[in-house]
């Protein structure tokens, strides 16, 4: 059931905000309005810039272009303590809840009733039980209930109610039913609707589709940081939206996909692999020389299968194969060990030591293999020659890795797993976060490594990115493989199995 | 005696947060008892005294007294995430300058306490500072504390220096009424830091930082000042209980805060009572219980006459096992 | 949308300039060079205020310290601390007396012992913080306590027997008629090998890289096929060993006591910080902190020397540890 946008008065306009962080824009230019009563729905790709814009709404940034107009006047916000005041409140996905303490001490955090310096417990359990009431009808919960105690849907019930104490006249919702069973999803947007009649603007972002349909009235999609558009959520539908988060230019050259000539044996193989929880019944071959894409939406288990196939959190059951030889893997030494690489997807977080030099970063996994009282590698390595095969561009190799460029450290994270002559590599995200210019030297480094007889399994939510890379795909929908793409799909074809619904646009 | 305490307390927690002391101190009271009685059973077996008798408890509640003032002062210090390993040595600087300053006259009593407690609050404050301010971690910062004062203490006093008057012992020896004055005191600075905790403003605030500070400082708390007051009240009831000490032995050397190794100890009382190292939880009766269950096992070892070696084992043993347990329930509880 | 054939692209030439070896060793020494300019000054202002003092005496009787705290860079590079290395000294002097009642048959049995007695203890600790997930400041307080009891067991509260004197030697004797120095003090010897071994651990061998990634990022290491838990343990075994040669020094000079570690533990701490380690772990050097340990012996002295009672010692050592980690802090802060 879709929300038609309301008429409400104009509550809030972020008009051409703009915010770069060490030189790097991070948004450009956006607009953004909310009405009273309305539910805006944000939606868009990880680093599209939805948190950067939703922390400079909420006073945690200061952007550095732009204007904030909220009920007519304009505003600037030096702490998120000022927005609060001022009548905007944000739910953050991690909540910002002291679980030790209860319901009653976490939404007057700071804010404490007092006679004296001795707290006045009655009166903020009684302020605290008004306020649940608006939210919590059935009284689930109650003021003295330890936050730890209750369950994820009950906790956001509280931060709803401790927006209600600032008298907030916006809501900022940051994916909202990421931990919540559809039950509770059921529930919350009940809650949503109670807080539209009060004439609350809400700002939901998510990214889950079927959601911004059946809860919001307006939508808009950011890219890049950049906003793409703003449409009513009547007059536009599932597959238009995915168009415009990840459609890129028709610009983008691509490396040629691989002819059958070029395929050698299949290098990894999976059968009946399951995750409880996460994946159902995965099954595919990759063979030396192809690029196997993996897509589908967030949350899907794309970064679940790869994580299950370097060990980090690895099969229940089910059956790995490389080069042929069934193999257990339950832990990412031994998946180095077995020739498998894998770049994660943060790589400043989990793919680079940031204190440690080039050099020491690109050694990192054959370290991990050497023999520990030995200072020999367990074969030599000239990391000379790697930066010079990834085309490095760098002062010097002991230079920090923290200060090279996002795509020159992706090239790092690279060199670790050429040193250590990986036959299969995982990239998950590949292009992520690295400009333009340098995105096309990683297709042309991932290319030519499957030229030389690599195994690419290739996770990307970049939908040009999986259509041009990748000589299949596979498309994963709620933890299980949809199916099967070859090279040269439409990208109807991919969203259609990464959503279940057929576009009504495509004939 | 402890019976009492244990009643008095429990009628406390069915009335408020009694949630709160489930998950975190309750265990600790039956692991208590149980200690407790299976050491009374064990002793009078062993030995003709029990360790039920009035004059055993009298005993142990003496002795308890000047660890659970500043275990009280180390609650505060955990409870809001930080900790204090410079304890013993302002016990040593209350017990040694109160009896230097007294010098046995009665006059100066009320002098010497007064300036007994200023130092403790301005080495509070320094510690509090250089850990807010020079962004040093609370546990170098309190460790160089300690240095620096067992440096100060042992330059200026070779032996026992000056004494305390005889009615200043009444601290440690007098009664009112029926009830020792040594366990008024702990149970006013028992009381006192409960009340704190509980009641007040600034309590919820210790919890608050000690929980996350981020958070706190995201609604308005001024997480440094309160990181401050914390280390003000520790080092203040670690003074105390110099004073207590020197009003036991009539005077104070610079050896008795370290020689019975009050840092460790009430960092041990307060883990092994329920009170995180990580800050944001637990309070004043775990820590009750936490002292008490040392000193059982202090006073059972002594009446068995379990050597040394036991003794230290047994108390590294709980120290580890303590923390483990509850590392372990924190891990369970995230995955 | 088929992928079109790519742009060509123009392998410019690799633009990475390799540093020579000499720059690498300037870098590092710049690095480092603040603690040996203070020891230098120290020594310097030490033989102004007293040209008669011995400075060999200071790397004679700061050997065991500089060992012990080179020893303790490996755990906190790694992200931990080790307080139990004193009470592990007290131990080692003690057992050895008793083992060995003054017999020099038995003193290299007694070595074997300590040795193994050493990697028992690292791997105790080790084990309690990696597997039970006790954090290392409480895991290795319980065994100090533990090993504390363990002395007074032994002694019974009095120390029992000698140490043979081919046992003391190492600590006590110096090598007569040296050219240069005049004599050169067994422990010295003692200290550059053990310095040598542990240099070469920590910054050649793929263990002490392997320590580095570990303290600077233990999840990238993990997912780089390191085994974190394992690098820890062994960490705290180096730990424990050197704190076993620390011990077989100061029971040589300094002879058997039940005191004879006490406060050992912070001394190291303080050195290897002095000596720039970082608290969160992946920084610091052993020559660094080698030359922390020295620095504290020699500001020691010089305070012996410039006639201030022994006492304030730890009035300096508290001051200096404090503006260390400020400083290296501020430092840390002023990079990110």
């Amino acid at each position: 059931m879709t929300q038609p946008a309301t008429d409400g008065p104009l509550l809030l306009q972020m008009s051409g905000i703009g915010k770069s962080f060490f030189g790097v824009p991070v948004l450009s230019d956006v607009d953004f309005e909310l009405r009273a009563g309305e539910v805006h729905a944000v939606l868009g790709e990880n680093g599209a810039g939805k948190s950067t814009l939703m922390k400079i709404l909420s006073g945690a940034y200061r952007p550095d272009a732009g204007t904030i107009t909220f009920q007519g006047r304009p505003v600037t916000f030096r702490h998120p303590r000022d927005a609060q005041l001022t009548g905007i409140s944000i739910i953050y996905q991690e909540f910002n809840l002291l679980p030790e303490r209860t319901v009653a001490q976490n939404i007057f955090l700071g804010r404490e009733p007092r006679r004296g310096p001795i707290v006045d417990r009655a009166a903020m359990d009684a302020a605290t039980s008004r306020l649940l009431a608006q939210v919590d009808p059935s009284g689930t919960i109650a003021p003295n209930n330890l936050v730890k105690q209750l369950s994820v849907a009950q906790q956001q019930t509280v931060e709803i109610a401790k927006a209600l104490s600032f008298d907030s006249r916006i809501l900022i919702m940051d994916e909202p039913t990421a931990p919540l069973s559809p039950h509770e999803v059921e529930a919350l947007f009940a809650q949503v609707r109670l807080l539209q009649k009060k004439g609350m603007g809400i700002v939901y972002i998510s990214h889950r589709l079927r959601e911004v349909f059946e809860v919001a009235g307006r939508v808009t999609v950011l890219k890049d940081g950049r906003k793409v558009a703003t449409v009513a959520v009547a007059q536009t539908e599932m597959t238009a939206l995915v168009r415009m988060m990840v459609g890129r230019a028709l610009e983008d050259y691509f490396p040629p996909h691989a002819t059958q000539e070029e395929l050698g044996d299949v290098l990894l193989a999976v059968r009946g692999g399951n995750v409880t929880g996460r994946l159902h019944d995965i099954g595919f071959e990759v063979r030396a020389g192809e690029i196997l894409g993996i897509g589908g939406l967030a949350g899907s288990g794309r970064s679940g299968l790869a994580e299950a196939l370097f060990g980090v959190d690895p099969f229940d059951s089910g059956t790995i194969e490389l080069g042929g030889k069934p193999v257990h893997i339950r832990s990412p030494r031994q998946a180095v060990r077995r020739s498998v690489g894998f770049l994660t997807e943060d790589r400043k977080l989990e793919g680079l030591v940031l204190s440690l030099s080039i050099r020491n970063n690109m050694l990192l996994a054959m370290r991990g293999m050497g023999r520990l009282l030995d200072s020999r590698l367990p074969h030599p390595v000239s990391v000379r020659e790697l930066a010079a095969s990834v085309d490095l561009r760098a002062t010097s190799l002991d230079q920090e890795v923290r200060f090279v460029s996002g795509g020159n450290q992706q090239k790092v994270v690279l060199s670790k797993w050429l040193a250590t002559r990986s036959r299969v590599f995982i990239f998950d995200e590949p292009t992520r976060g690295i400009d333009v210019g340098a995105k096309a030297g990683i297709h042309d480094l991932m290319r030519s490594l499957a030229r030389k007889g690599a195994a690419i399994i290739m996770v990307s939510s970049e939908l040009p990115e999986l259509l041009g890379m990748s000589d299949r795909i596979l498309v994963m929908r709620n933890g299980s493989i949809a199916g099967e793409l070859p090279a040269g799909a439409a990208e109807d074809e991919v969203m259609f199995m990464a959503t279940g619904e057929k576009s009504a646009l495509s004939a | 005696m402890i019976a009492l305490i244990l009643t008095q307390a429990r009628t406390k927690l069915g009335h408020f947060g009694h949630r709160v002391l489930t998950a975190a101190s309750t265990p600790i009271f039956i692991v208590l008892g149980v200690i407790y009685l299976l050491a009374s059973v064990v002793i009078s077996v062993a030995n003709q005294g029990t360790l039920l008798s009035l004059d055993a408890l009298d005993t142990i509640m003496s002795r308890s007294v000047g660890l659970g003032i500043v275990a009280m002062g180390q609650t505060v210090a955990l409870v809001v995430g930080s900790i204090d390993l410079s304890v013993a040595y302002l016990i040593s600087v209350g017990a040694v300058y109160s009896s230097a300053i007294m010098q046995n006259d009665p006059n100066r009593m009320v002098i010497g306490v007064l300036a007994v407690l200023a130092i403790g609050a301005l080495v509070g404050l320094a510690n509090g500072l250089v850990i807010t301010k020079l962004r040093v971690n609370a546990f170098v910062a309190t460790l160089g504390m300690s240095f620096i004062l067992s440096g100060v203490l042992n330059a200026s006093f070779q032996n026992y220096s000056g004494a305390v008057p005889d009615q200043f012992q009444t601290l440690a020896y007098g009664y009112i009424g029926p009830v020792r004055v040594p366990f008024i005191l702990l149970a006013a600075v028992v009381l006192g830091v409960w009340i704190l905790l509980r009641y007040t403003t600034l309590g919820h605030h210790l919890y608050a930082v000690g929980g996350n500070e981020e958070a706190a400082r995201l609604s308005g708390i001024r997480s440094h000042r309160v990181i401050i007051t914390a280390h003000v009240i520790c080092s203040i009831t670690a003074v105390l209980t110099g004073l207590y000490l020197a009003a036991r032995i009539k005077a104070g050397a610079p050896w008795i805060g370290p020689d019975s190794h009050y840092d460790l100890e009430s960092i041990a009382a307060v883990v092994v009572g329920g009170t995180a190292l990580s800050g944001g939880r637990g309070g004043v009766w775990g820590t009750v219980a936490g002292v008490m269950i040392l000193f059982v096992l202090d006073t059972s070892f002594n009446s068995l006459q379990v050597n040394e070696f036991l003794q230290n084992v047994a108390r590294g043993l709980i120290i580890i096992g303590a923390v483990a347990a509850y590392t372990y329930r924190e891990h369970r509880r995230r995955r | 949308m088929t992928g079109k054939t790519s742009a060509p692209i123009d392998r410019v030439s690799m633009e990475v300039t390799e540093t020579s070896t000499w720059l690498r060793i300037l870098r590092a020494a710049r690095d480092t060079t603040p603690i040996f300019l203070i020891l230098l000054a120290l020594l310097v202002a030490i033989h102004i205020q007293s040209p008669a003092y011995n400075l060999v005496s200071i790397f004679k009787n700061g050997a065991p310290l500089a060992i012990l705290a080179a020893g303790q860079l490996f755990v906190i590079v790694s992200g931990e601390f080790d307080l139990s290395v004193g009470s592990l000294i007290t131990v080692v002097v003690t057992m050895s007396a008793s083992i060995s009642k003054g017999d020099p048959d038995k003193t290299l049995m007694v070595f074997g012992v300590m040795i193994l007695l050493g990697i028992a203890v690292g791997l105790v600790n080790g084990l309690v913080v990696t597997r039970l997930h006790v954090p290392s400041f409480v895991a290795t307080l319980g065994m100090m306590l533990i090993l504390l009891g363990g002395v007074n067991y032994i002694t019974g509260g009095t120390p029992l027997g000698d140490l043979p004197s081919n046992f003391r030697t190492f600590g006590r004797d110096e090598i007569k008629n040296f050219p240069v120095l005049g004599t050169l003090p067994n422990s010295i010897i003692v200290l550059i090998v053990a310095g040598v071994v542990m240099y070469w651990l920590l910054h050649r061998a793929n263990f002490g890289r392997q320590i580095y990634a570990v303290g600077g990022n233990a999840r990238a290491a993990d997912l780089a096929g390191i085994d974190v838990a394992g690098v820890r343990t062994l960490a705290f075994i180096v730990s424990a060993l050197s704190a076993v040669v620390a011990g077989i020094l100061l029971g040589g000079y300094a002879g058997v006591s039940v005191q004879v570690g006490k406060g050992y533990e912070f001394q190291a701490i303080s050195a290897a910080f002095i000596g720039g380690a970082a608290l969160t772990g992946g920084r610091g050097s052993v020559a660094a902190a080698i030359a922390g340990g020295l620095t504290m012996q020699a500001l020691f002295a010089l305070l012996n020397v410039l006639g201030y009672p022994q006492e304030l010692r730890d009035t300096v050592q508290g001051v200096i540890v404090i503006a260390a980690v400020a400083y290296a802090s501020y430092r840390f802060r002023r990079a990110s």
